[in-house]
């Protein structure tokens, strides 16, 4: 049987490169979900990449470390995704245009010329819901890494 | 105008607010509103009446070219008069309805309520008969309902209360919706949604079938709102609300919705389709029937309720036909049935209020200080009954005249016929409310019956304020009566704002010895008659309804109507919900793939170019191994890892075509789900089970077919489907308007957020309620045999429950995972 268990004991070569990964992990997804709009990456992929980071802190913390990824709660990252999104495509209605239509602003900064497409909202929601999702499904169905370990309790309950 | 809109919602919401503290007081506050659009529409009044309506307009969604225009004509003004003018009075009234007998008896909460929904009431109101475009007058009209289902039910302890304020929203709700179908054909038929540019420019397509069931929709819309057979039954059930709702919604104002939209739309529409057909035979239905049942009635208040039915049915008969001098009459009578109704209801509401019933077999006539409630009720009920020199008359025998000189279509002579037959009722009731009032059906059989002590003879009188508002409705169907001048002009531009064709005439107290007058003797005369010999025309009538009694009344059907839903679904569900998971699965793949195909199968052109480089076939390869072992091997956590073989697999294919794209997302999306399926398989046997299985294995081998050849003959067809289409292709239009019209460079992004935004948007969706359900169905599950937490638990499960605690849902989870495990192992 394939008892729903951690790994019995910390491996420390795991944790560390996970450390070292993680953060890796989260700036390259950061990357393609702003290069998105010119060059392959986007909202979409960018949020399954930080899930996948994500994916990791549990391999090494459990679902513990999966909840205090980060400050906000997963429902409220999902739902202040969404909200971006739809904000994004109704404001141009609200403005007299089509849904979802998008202007550009460029502006030159001290490192060279900056280009914001309003389509970058949109795409942060949806790497918001992205991630929102990700920990809600680690949150729900993962584990305490240490309470992995059946307690007296537990057993009391099976038997 | 739409200042003023704003001040009658925040007025209300405000009073809602502070309802606690004002009680009855809010009716004060409330007041304030309709006092200053009274005295805005009289500085307006001018310039309106001389034909040049003010207006206004405000772009609310410019994207889809919704804009609110308000535009006040003369009808509009004749209406503002009923909402706003009869507002105000009943404001006053109300104050004094409320006001407790014993001033230490602790004033109902609620009615602080009450009085900020009948503000927010009269402001949608407003709406409705200040609104130009279709859309705006649809939700104003909403609004109503809403507004109305709430005072209905504002006393929210009393179970019958509640039944009629959801009889009354689930009727006119279902019309409402009919209507927005009905308002969207319409206005697409005409080209434009403003009511001011259809009248202008009627659309001309006497043969579209799509404007006549249009058409048809207004009306079952209109019929609902305006309590028209057979959705009458809410209205009576309505009466339940505290007599100044009845009084102001439910006779002067929410129910006259109906007839102002058909007043609106008859010059343009009625020679269309079935307008007059359906229009004539449902006004002259319900103004027989509410006049029959109104005189079977010992509920004074419920008398007129019937009334009022019957009434509104007479105005559909008057406003309905098309032909501007009978809707001149309609314009009389819907302000002379305005003043005697309310006035009325007044009336029945003080007698409630001071004697404790409005039963007329408990009346026994009254004392001293009754006198000038007795001459409002006596006044109004003449009105209603159309004698001279009131305005109930003028109107009446205008709509007469109006019938016998201009009612040129088909079936105008019956509906004469039935207007006199009605009206010859509406005296016998009218008789009858007057009679009832003065006690002449007091029954001591009957009251010895009843358990609490009322005597109308010694009743407390009611207080000039009480009394006033009745007055000024009753002084001005006498001026009005006596001196139609100081109407004939609002109504005759009310007849020309409603169809600029119109050429009405004069209102006269008298019009000379027409045939008009003498259907006025006939019906004065009968309707005596039944009024003398009233115990043997009751006797009729009871024999009679024993025989209709047999067809369903429109209470008992609207009941076996809501049963009926109730069963059905009930049936279906247990169909359908059977509750075995492999079923719900194969019967959603099932007519997922099988209905595409049907489609698909037609459009088949063969197998095209299937390898293009030699790297296909190793990639196909993997794919068809992994897939068959999936199916093949017997542990789960086995199959799930197939599974990712096929994905990795098949983004391998991507790079291969050149996809970076795609290629990306695939691999980022099998590895997350591959975690996620180890995450989730844990919590299950190991391996499958399979006893006793929903479905035996040849089904389920079918079903896998099925859908397997299904999206393969999909996927074949959908990347062959274009190639036929004549012109720049899709994909090409798309490559070239990325950078100009999307802004980016990344043609697979630029379609996600910009050319094809609209299918993330709901994907995004579709993902956060999966994420949702997920965690529902997680946590729900956890504990068997108690009840799942609540939602709010879910959401809140914070960190930081003490590890290994036997609470914790997840070391619980494991122990019912291990239960599971053991008993299917």
């Amino acid at each position: 049987m394939n008892a729903p268990v951690g790994p019995p004991q910390r491996s420390m070569i795991l944790d560390q490169s996970i450390k070292v990964l993680y953060h890796s992990i989260l700036v390259l997804a950061l990357y393609f979900g702003f290069a998105g709009h010119n060059l392959p990456g986007g909202g979409f992929v960018g949020g399954l990449m930080a899930g996948a980071a994500v994916s990791l802190r549990y391999v090494s913390g459990g679902a513990e470390a999966v909840r205090t990824t980060f400050r906000a709660p997963s429902h409220v990252i999902l739902g202040v995704g969404l909200f971006l999104s739809s904000a994004t495509a109704l404001v141009p209605v609200l403005l007299g245009g089509a849904v979802l239509e998008h202007a550009e602003y460029e502006t030159k900064l001290p490192f060279g010329k900056v280009k914001v497409v309003s389509a970058l909202p949109f795409d942060v929601g949806v790497f918001l819901v992205v991630v929102g999702l990700v920990l809600m499904a680690f949150a729900a169905f993962g584990d305490d890494r240490v309470s992995a370990e059946p307690t007296e309790t537990d057993v009391k309950a099976v038997q | 105008m739409f200042a003023l809109l704003a001040f009658h919602l925040v007025i209300g919401i405000a009073i809602v607010a502070a309802g606690q503290q004002l009680g009855r007081q809010g009716f004060a506050v409330a007041a304030v509103a309709p006092l200053v659009t009274v005295i805005w529409a009289i500085t307006q009044a001018g310039g309106v009446l001389d034909g040049e309506p003010v207006t206004e307009s405000f772009s609310w969604v410019g994207g889809l070219g919704i804009s609110l225009d308000l535009r006040l004509d003369a009808f509009a003004l004749a209406m503002v008069a009923l909402v706003s003018g009869i507002g105000f009075l009943i404001c006053i009234y109300a104050l004094a309805y409320f006001k407790p007998h014993d001033p230490t008896t602790p004033v109902k909460s609620n009615v602080g309520r009450l009085a900020g929904t009948m503000t927010v009431f009269a402001g949608a109101m407003l709406g409705v008969v200040w609104s130009d475009h279709l859309i705006a007058l649809f939700i104003a009209w909403e609004l109503t309902s809403i507004t109305s289902y709430l005072l209905i039910g504002n006393d929210d302890t009393n179970p019958r209360a509640r039944a009629a304020a959801l009889q009354a929203i689930l009727i006119t709700g279902m019309g409402g919706l009919i209507l927005l179908a009905g308002l969207i054909i319409v206005g697409q038929a005409a080209g434009t949604y403003l009511l001011s540019e259809i009248i202008e420019n009627p659309p001309t397509t006497g043969t579209s079938t799509a404007l006549n069931a249009g058409l048809i929709c207004v009306l079952i819309g209109a019929f609902t709102k305006s309590a028209q057979a057979p959705f009458s039954s809410w209205l009576p059930g309505a009466m339940v609300a505290p007599t100044p709702v009845s009084a102001y919604l439910h006779s002067a104002t929410m129910v006259k919705a109906g007839v102002y939209l058909v007043a609106r739309m008859a010059p343009m529409f009625a020679t269309q389709g079935n307008w007059r057909v359906v229009l004539l035979t449902v006004g002259s239905a319900t103004m027989l029937i509410g006049g029959l049942r109104a005189l079977r009635q010992y509920d004074l208040k419920l008398l007129l309720a019937y009334g009022t039915v019957s009434q509104l049915g007479f105005m559909m008969l008057l406003f309905g036909t098309g032909d501007d001098h009978i809707a001149q009459a309609g314009v009389a009578f819907l302000l002379a049935h305005g003043a005697f109704k309310a006035a009325l209801f007044m009336v029945v509401g003080i007698v409630d209020h001071e004697v404790g019933t409005r039963d007329v077999r408990r009346l026994t006539g009254f004392g001293q200080g009754w006198r000038l409630t007795l001459v409002a009720g006596v006044v109004g009920a003449a009105s209603m009954a159309g004698l001279p020199p009131l305005f109930g008359f003028i109107s009446k025998e205008k709509a007469l005249d109006g019938y016998v000189e201009h009612g040129d279509f088909v079936g105008s002579t019956v509906v004469l016929v039935v207007i006199v037959v009605a009206s010859i009722l509406t005296f016998a009731y009218s008789a009858r409310f007057v009679l009832g009032l003065f006690g002449v059906f007091a029954d001591p059989e009957f009251e010895a019956k009843c358990d609490d002590d009322v005597d109308s003879q010694t009743a407390h009188s009611p207080s000039s304020q009480f009394v006033g508002p009745a007055l000024v409705l009753t002084v001005f169907t006498i001026a009005a009566g006596l001196a139609p001048i100081i109407v004939d002009r609002l109504v005759e531009m009310s007849t020309i704002a409603l169809d600029p064709q119109a050429e009405p005439k004069h209102l006269h107290l008298w019009a000379g010895f027409n045939t008009a007058f003498t259907l006025s003797l006939v019906v004065i005369g009968t309707g005596t008659a039944l009024t003398v010999f009233r115990s043997r025309v009751a006797a009729a009538q009871s024999v009679m309804s024993k025989a209709v009694r047999l067809v369903p009344s429109s209470e008992q059907s609207f009941n076996f109507l809501l049963r009926g839903v109730g069963v059905v679904a009930r049936r279906v569900t247990g169909v359908l919900q059977n509750g075995s998971l492999p079923i719900y699965v194969s019967i959603i793949l099932m007519v997922t793939t099988g209905v595409p195909l049907i489609a698909f199968a037609q459009e088949w052109n063969g197998f095209g170019d299937v390898i293009e480089t030699p790297v296909h076939v190793v990639i196909v390869a993997v794919i068809i191994a992994a897939a068959l072992g999936a199916s093949i091997v017997r542990r789960r956590i086995a199959a799930a890892l197939m599974l990712g073989a096929v994905g990795y697999a098949m983004a391998g294919l991507y790079v291969v075509q050149g996809a970076p794209d795609l290629a990306l997302t695939q691999f980022a999306i099998e590895t997350l789900s591959t975690v996620l399926f180890v995450l989730v398989l844990r919590y299950l046997p190991s391996t499958w089970t399979h006893r006793a299985p929903a479905l035996a294995a040849p089904m389920r081998i079918g079903v896998s077919v099925f859908v397997g050849v299904s999206v393969f003959v999909f996927a074949l067809v959908a990347s062959g489907a274009r190639s036929d289409v004549s012109g720049p292709q899709q994909s090409e239009i798309m490559v070239e308007n990325s950078l100009t019209k999307g802004k980016g460079a990344n043609v697979v992004n630029v379609i996600l957020v910009d050319f094809r935004g609209w299918d993330t948007m709901g994907e995004i969706t579709v993902l956060l309620v999966a994420a949702l359900g997920a965690v529902s169905l997680a946590r729900g599950g956890r504990r068997r045999g108690e009840p799942g937490p609540t939602f709010e638990e879910i959401l809140d499960d914070e960190p930081g429950i003490p590890v290994g605690d036997s609470d914790s849902p997840s070391s619980s989870l494991i122990g019912a995972a291990r239960r599971n495990q053991e008993g299917s192992g």
